[in-house]
């Protein structure tokens, strides 16, 4: 493990007296097997003790971890086959947002996400995940042609936000979410909607509108960043730990509160320790939802996904 | 030196004697500085009659000047916030609610009602800003999706007032969701075949942007109106650059093509019984 936080300290100081005692013990030719036993059984209860207590904002930084897999590599792991469509056909082919038809266990599923840049380069290629209008205005393109063709379609979701810049306000960025949370509601076809990374307000909502959603269990989902909450509710950077336990954006309560559908549990530790066991595990969700969804009659499921989702809101009377 | 000479000294009138304007009958108009009378601010419709600013005014101002003789029924009217997520800030979410029950009178940062506007029925959601900067909260997703109930049911046009700073924090991912309530009880009004006339005031950005304010039938707004998705401190921080004058004004959403037209207020109603009469026949 290259990179570590704070809270993940004792793990990282185990696992150092491991390599440590294991150096030792090939230099000496003793045996130190029990010693290592020991220690390793002590690790695994760390390990457990860690990650069973993480705070709201313990999540949005594992959420952020830059060996996480994105969007592409999941598909890649996921799929047999996988074609690539680009462009929104009006402006340009947004780079943040990537998807296109891939092959799963013998179905056809479209594949939509955001997309973050694995280095410096890429992660200014893609924009952070941040995506513009054309970013949206591209999936519903593609939600549209996953229609006609009568193929579900699956959205992954990891963004810091939609993109704050002058370009996407002239093409309007307001229009491109909207019409898309409007056109996903009533799309003829099964959504799958899996938050993999962030869940950043409007710009992850705008490819969240399913018949199920998911989070994975180390991501979060919220109308604003804890770090922009912090700004504006306490007019300081300072308070983003507290933000983010206010926002209770983690994917235990957002599962509490009824806001999503289910919790995806991720290898311990997070998602990055093993990339391929969590795509796998994404994997066979969407066999079975999709077995499960496609025996419903389209009506049905569509008119079940709005009143699922007017039903969110608590008021009084 | 003087030219003007004070001969007795210190203010001689009786306090009894001064006559004081009460609060509210004058105020400054925030664009040009000139005073304004509140009585000609309601005869001009709430628009400066120097420099044609238009006042932001809210649910009841807007009513008044849509609705035939002022008469409507208000849908409901009762709806308040719950604090599913004991928010606490700097101070307590239920604090904050009722501090703007007091000064505000309202339930909360919509009003909704069913009136005529020359002889045609209409539904009208209109937001306040007065309310908790016109945040997006619950209630305000509740009482759109009940209007488009309503105005389904009824088979009559829906108008939405917008006029909010976006999403309300306080109801972090409830009030994300009131987006996509939103905009999926629009798609039954759409598919109802019901028109929707959006109106965009000042300001409307965030979450009521990307969702129901941009999806009108038509969408149209009132001069200089900001409208936007971004805050502009936002983006100015983000691209580090200063941004173009006119920048997220109605005039601006309207030669980028998202808005159908903008309308002075005083010929608002005229316009808007244009439209839903041409709807009819």
């Amino acid at each position: 493990m290259n990179t570590s936080f704070d809270f993940e300290k004792p793990v990282a100081d185990l696992q150092l007296q491991i390599e440590k005692v294991k150096q030792v013990a090939e230099k000496t030719k003793l045996d130190m097997t029990a010693t290592i036993q020991e220690l390793e059984t002590k690790l695994e209860l760390t390990k457990a003790e860690v990650y069973s207590n993480l705070s709201g904002w313990h999540q949005v930084q594992i959420s952020r971890h830059p060996e996480r897999p994105y969007t592409l590599q999941y598909i890649e792991m996921i799929c047999d086959d996988f074609i690539e469509m680009h462009g929104d056909r009006t402006v340009k082919d947004d780079k943040a947002i990537v998807g296109g038809f891939g092959t799963l266990n013998g179905q056809t599923v479209m594949f939509i996400g955001h997309q973050k840049g694995l280095n410096t380069k890429m992660r200014q290629y893609r924009n952070f995940g941040m995506a513009n209008p054309e970013g949206y205005r591209k999936a519903l393109r593609l939600m549209k042609l996953a229609e006609k063709f009568n193929k579900p379609v699956v959205t992954l979701i990891d963004t810091p936000g939609a993109y704050p810049g002058l370009e996407a306000e002239e093409r309007g960025q307001g229009e491109a979410i909207a019409r898309n949370l409007l056109e996903m509601s009533v799309l003829q076809v099964p959504i799958l909607c899996f938050v993999v990374g962030e869940g950043a307000s409007g710009g992850a909502l705008g490819i969240g509108i399913g018949d199920r959603v998911y989070m994975l269990e180390h991501t979060w989902y919220s109308v604003i960043s804890p770090e922009s909450c912090s700004s504006i509710l306490w007019r300081s950077w300072d308070f983003k730990e507290k933000a983010a336990d206010c926002l209770k954006l983690t994917a235990e309560d957002m599962y509490k509160n009824k806001l999503i559908d289910g919790i995806i549990t991720e290898p311990l530790g997070g998602a990055h320790h093993d990339p391929a066991a969590m795509a796998e595990t994404i994997k066979a969700k969407i066999i079975a939802d999709l077995k499960k969804l496609r025996k419903l009659n389209i009506d049905q499921l569509v008119t079940e996904r709005i009143e699922k989702f007017c039903a969110m809101g608590v008021v009084t009377e | 030196m003087a030219w003007f000479k004070r001969e007795k000294k210190g203010i001689v009138t009786s306090t009894r004697e001064k006559k004081e304007a009460p609060d509210g009958i004058w105020n400054k108009c925030p664009s040009c500085k000139k005073p304004l009378h509140y009585a000609e601010q309601v005869e001009n419709n709430y628009v400066c009659h120097y420099c044609n600013h238009h006042l932001r005014v809210g649910s009841k101002e807007y009513f008044s000047i849509l609705f035939d003789e002022n008469g409507f029924i208000e849908l409901f009217e009762n709806i308040r916030s719950g604090d599913p997520l004991s928010f606490q800030d700097t101070k307590k979410y239920t604090d904050r609610l009722q501090e703007n029950y007091l000064k505000t009178g309202l339930n909360d940062a919509i009003r909704a009602a069913h009136g005529k506007i020359e002889e045609q029925d209409i539904v009208v959601a209109c937001m306040d800003f007065d309310f908790i900067g016109g945040s997006m909260g619950s209630v305000v997703g509740e009482k759109i999706a009940r209007s488009i109930d309503y105005s389904i049911k009824h088979k009559i046009p829906f108008l939405m007032i917008s006029k909010s700073g976006g999403a309300r924090m306080m109801e972090a991912a409830f009030s994300l969701m009131q987006m996509a309530k939103t905009s999926a009880k629009l798609a039954l009004l759409s598919k109802a075949k019901i028109p929707y006339i959006s109106l965009l005031t000042d300001p409307t950005t965030g979450g009521v942007t990307a969702s129901y304010a941009m999806l009108g039938d038509i969408n149209i707004s009132e001069p200089g109106a900001l409208i936007g998705f971004a805050g502009p401190r936002v983006i100015k921080e983000t691209i580090k650059k200063d941004l173009p004058k006119g920048f997220q004004t109605a005039e601006f959403v309207l030669e980028h093509g998202f808005l159908d037209f903008i309308v002075d207020r005083r010929h608002l109603k005229n316009r808007l019984s244009t439209f839903l009469k041409m709807m009819k026949n």
